[in-house]
């Protein structure tokens, strides 16, 4: 079957480990006030592919990839789990690493459906990039329009399959840089036994001609990027909060 | 002959004592390393003292307007000048070009007008009777080849669809094998190259008497070596006994090929594991410590970082800079499966730190996947602090060259002392493609360069004819750009021969006949739109094209796509074709490369408009790069359509140049948790994840 594909990178280094082939799906039910992939949000513009054809892709350039593999980011991948599951079924018959970058928002553990096939994609995924936005509900709302509490869950839906995790989190000056926050994020996450990394990421605003060119209004026009130094100062209050749960276990 | 002279005590005897082999010796004695940094030693003070006085007369260089001081009388030669110091009391290996620091040698026999205009357009004037004597009594290379060259040549190198050649300058990219100075001692290659005299075939014809007056001017140049050196308060006439002999005997004989060439390329061979090996006897007897080791090598390579050359300011615009290709290659794999990598070659790479970043000598990493894992994280590491280190695939050339060949320029792989290169320049094949479309008229200047072939008429391209027409032109520019080659390099050989890097060849060697390729992607490109596209010529008053307009959509270059890139093999396998067709000069071996890294932007000024959409005068890109913004896919999309290109064809190198910010390669410590487990654990929550990165090899 195909993907509603928004583009292909064949040189990632920056979404997971090694060098990785990464998709772009279309579609995200969350509007983040600072994404940098607002290209993404719809299906607009994308191109239908066949999952064959990305094996078919990944596998002639594989010397590229041998301590990478794919990662599939969006948009919000987990709004085409049929593909995914198709995709990444391939991707284990050929020995590739598999890694999912996602925000969990779409997660409903109520809905059987889902549940039972985010089960099965599992079993052919090797690694999820967890995004969570904001620790705190009703900051995440502002920031993306939804809240947090099915991606918390999630989290722990992750968890408790012992599925590989990285969390991911974006250092935005003024949303996500209070320090009771940040240490909050880190309590959460040293909850969860199989976090593995924690990749925090400064704010940039590459993706301001993106706005402009889709003619939306780009809300954080103000907002500077976040330093190196600053998102280093919020990956230390994160950690804090980290070690202080683990201590406590 | 088979001496064991005392300073070779301690090595294993092998065919190297026999005849000259470095190769032997090498491989008999070298010990691959397979540890850390750790034992790397700091710069001492005097390399320090010495580093800072570089420095500032870099400073006063770069104020006085890109030269501090030229020579406008003297005519460089191996003993043309007399010693010459940065500091005398501190430096470890000593030697300059002339007499003084960053005073660039004056050398005419390439040619005496660009001699004149390097020093006339830098602020000096040559002295006239040099002047008179170069254009009265002794010949040049650049007048050798002008005597020689046909209209048509002439007409070919005006209208840029050659460029490049080096007709006026020396051409560079041979390597003398400076190991066997500090090997052997230079009596005994004197005493090896009488022997080579000796045994030519006695019946005379033209090639045996050339070969003996060539050998009798390799001994000579020998001689003036020894005089060299010994001016210095050296004896270099026997072998080196230690480390700071074997690097300063080896860099005397570098030195002379500096001395006496002006080439467009100097670089220094593959010398770092045949140094290890007296490094390794020295620390192993004692008589030397690490920091000494170290030392010795910081100031050979700031000796290095010294070398210049009298040019002219257009010449620095072409190369983007003032480049001597000192290229040292280091590492790689040995045919015996074992990796190469010594302290050595740690050492080399240390003076990055030592001394700072710089861009030459241009240390060339021979990659394997073979290498030890602490050798490439080492490599990772000084990159990202420096930004300063060439890697080449040894996977790829070691099939090819063996284990003892070296990167002369950037690229040119050739075994040392045992093959040479004939430099030659590049073919505009976007140009031929205009040409092939106007009948042989050149687009910019509306002249007749080529045969009156037919030129195509029609108002839309048709793919067929327009290849048919294609393969023709490419098959007359390989005939006149080979014979054009032919001359240039019978004239080096007789005007402007490279003495002491032939002596320090073996007798028979084997030449390499380089050319190259320009505006491949543009050529690529182009036929595809013209087979996938509809592309409508535009012509002017007289008929001939002049511009294109491309309607829809067509595959580019670039994206991993094999509809054009077996286009882009199809042109470089046909054009290599054509050039194998020639005859070439001293049985030369035909190859190209395509690999313009900055010249590039040259070549696209003097081409017009071509049928992929590029406007006239536009830059090319740069070697086998595609073109600017058409790669849409990632790097490795457009590295995949790159690596398609028939190497077998191109075996003088192919280049992609691709830069990255350095964000966009990889998390550091700073912001990334690598292992979160073992960062609790240790309790160390600042440190980085640099560490547990992985070296991710790229083939």
């Amino acid at each position: 079957m195909y993907g509603i594909v928004h583009s292909r990178e064949s040189f990632g280094t920056v979404d997971g480990p090694g060098v990785r082939y990464v998709l772009f799906l279309g579609g995200c039910p969350l509007r983040c006030l600072y994404c940098h992939n607002p290209d993404t949000w719809t299906g607009e513009g994308c191109e239908r592919v066949e999952a064959e054809e990305i094996i078919r892709e990944y596998k002639k350039n594989k010397a590229f990839y041998r301590n990478g593999g794919i990662t599939v980011t969006g948009g919000e991948p987990l709004l085409q789990l049929d593909f995914l599951i198709e995709l990444f079924a391939l991707a284990k018959k050929e020995g590739i690493h598999t890694c999912i970058d996602t925000s969990g928002a779409v997660f409903d553990r109520d809905n059987r459906v889902q549940t039972e096939k985010l089960e099965r994609l599992l079993g052919f995924t090797d690694l999820i990039m967890l995004d969570i936005k904001h620790i705190d509900g009703e900051k995440h709302k502002i920031l993306t329009g939804k809240g947090n509490e099915n991606i918390l869950e999630f989290a722990r839906f992750l968890d408790a399959r012992g599925k590989d995790v990285w969390i991911r989190h974006v250092v935005v000056e003024g949303y996500t840089d209070d320090e009771n926050d940040l240490f909050a994020l880190g309590e959460f996450i040293g909850e969860l036994k199989t976090v593995k990394a924690l990749d925090v990421l400064p704010y940039h605003t590459l993706g301001v001609a993106k706005y402009d060119t889709l003619g939306i209004n780009y809300p954080l026009r103000d907002t500077p990027s976040c330093s190196k130094e600053k998102a280093a100062w919020a990956r230390g209050k994160i950690m804090d909060g980290l070690a202080k749960k683990r201590k406590n276990k | 002959m088979e001496e064991f002279y005392k300073e070779w005590e301690g090595f294993e005897k092998a065919t190297w004592v026999k005849e000259v082999n470095v190769r032997s010796f090498i491989m008999h004695n070298y010990i691959p390393y397979d540890g850390d940094d750790g034992f790397l030693a700091s710069a001492t003070k005097d390399t320090k003292d010495l580093w800072k006085q570089v420095l500032e007369l870099s400073r006063l260089e770069r104020e006085a307007g890109g030269v501090l001081d030229m020579d406008t009388k003297i005519i460089s030669t191996i003993v043309s000048h007399a010693p010459g110091y940065l500091n005398k009391y501190k430096e470890k290996i000593v030697g300059l070009q002339t007499d003084k620091p960053f005073k660039r040698a004056l050398m005419p026999y390439g040619g005496i007008r660009l001699a004149e205009r390097a020093c006339r357009e830098n602020g000096y004037k040559i002295n006239p009777t040099v002047k008179e004597f170069f254009e009265v009594h002794r010949k040049t290379h650049n007048a050798g080849v002008f005597d020689a060259y046909t209209p048509e040549m002439r007409a070919c190198r005006s209208s840029h669809i050659i460029t490049g050649l080096p007709d006026a300058y020396g051409r560079g990219r041979i390597i003398g094998d400076y190991r066997r100075v500090a090997l052997y001692g230079v009596d005994r290659l004197i005493e090896d190259k009488h022997e080579q005299k000796e045994t030519t075939r006695s019946a005379m014809y033209s090639q045996v008497i050339r070969n003996r007056e060539e050998l009798s001017e390799q001994i000579r140049a020998l001689e003036d070596l020894k005089t060299m050196a010994a001016s210095y308060g050296f004896d270099i006439s026997r072998p080196a006994k230690d480390t700071a002999e074997a690097i300063q005997w080896l860099y005397f004989g570098y030195l002379a090929a500096v001395k006496e060439q002006n080439g467009a390329a100097m670089s220094l061979g593959r010398t770092s594991t045949f140094l290890d090996i007296y490094a390794e006897r020295d620390l192993k007897r004692g008589t030397y410590t690490e920091r000494q080791i170290q030392e010795l090598v910081d100031h050979f390579i700031m000796k290095l970082r010294l070398i210049k050359f009298a040019r002219t300011p257009e010449y620095n615009a072409l190369f983007s800079g003032d480049p001597q290709w000192v290229t040292e290659s280091i590492g790689g794999v040995a045919v015996d499966g074992r990796h190469m990598i010594t302290k050595m070659s740690y050492r080399y790479l240390h003076t990055l730190t030592n001394l700072g970043a710089a861009p030459e000598p241009n240390l060339t990493v021979l990659w394997s996947v073979h290498l030890p894992e602490n050798f490439k994280r080492y490599c990772a590491k000084t990159s990202i602090e420096t930004s300063s280190v060439q890697y080449e695939n040894d996977d790829l050339m070691r099939v090819t060259h063996g284990d003892d060949y070296a990167i002369a320029c950037c690229v040119s792989s050739m075994r040392v002392g045992k093959e040479m290169q004939f430099f030659g320049a590049r073919a505009n094949l976007a140009k031929c493609l205009l040409y092939a479309i106007n009948g042989g008229v050149d687009e910019m200047t509306g002249k007749q360069v080529a045969p009156e072939y037919r030129p195509i008429t029609s108002e839309y391209l048709d793919y067929d004819e327009v290849m048919r027409r294609y393969d023709e032109m490419m098959k007359w520019l390989a005939g006149v750009y080979v014979n054009t080659l032919n001359i240039i390099h019978y004239m080096h050989d007789k005007y402007c021969y490279e003495k002491i890097q032939m002596a320090l060849h073996d007798r028979d060697v084997r030449r390499w006949f380089a050319t190259g390729i320009a505006g491949l992607s543009v050529v690529a490109d182009s036929l595809s739109a013209i087979k996938y596209a509809k592309v409508k010529v535009l012509r002017n008053e007289a008929g001939l094209a002049v511009d294109y307009e491309v309607e829809g959509d067509f595959p580019k270059y670039g994206n991993d796509d094999d509809r054009v890139d077996s286009i882009a093999y199809n042109v470089v396998h046909r054009f290599m074709e054509h050039i194998r067709k020639n005859h070439t000069y001293r049985d030369s071996i035909p190859t190209t490369s395509i690999l313009t890294i900055t010249s590039n932007v040259v070549y696209g000024k003097h081409t017009g408009a071509t049928p992929d959409g590029r406007k006239a005068g536009e830059p090319f890109a740069p070697g086998a790069n595609p073109m600017h913004k058409r790669d849409s896919h990632g790097a490795v999309a457009s590295l995949a359509s790159v690596a398609k290109l028939p190497f077998r064809d191109a075996q003088d190198g192919i280049s992609n140049t691709f830069s990255i910010i350095p964000d966009a390669l990889g998390k550091d410590g700073g912001v990334f948790v690598g292992d979160i487990s073992i960062e609790l654990t240790d309790g160390c929550i600042d440190c980085g994840a640099v560490e547990d990165m992985e070296v991710n090899d790229v083939e």
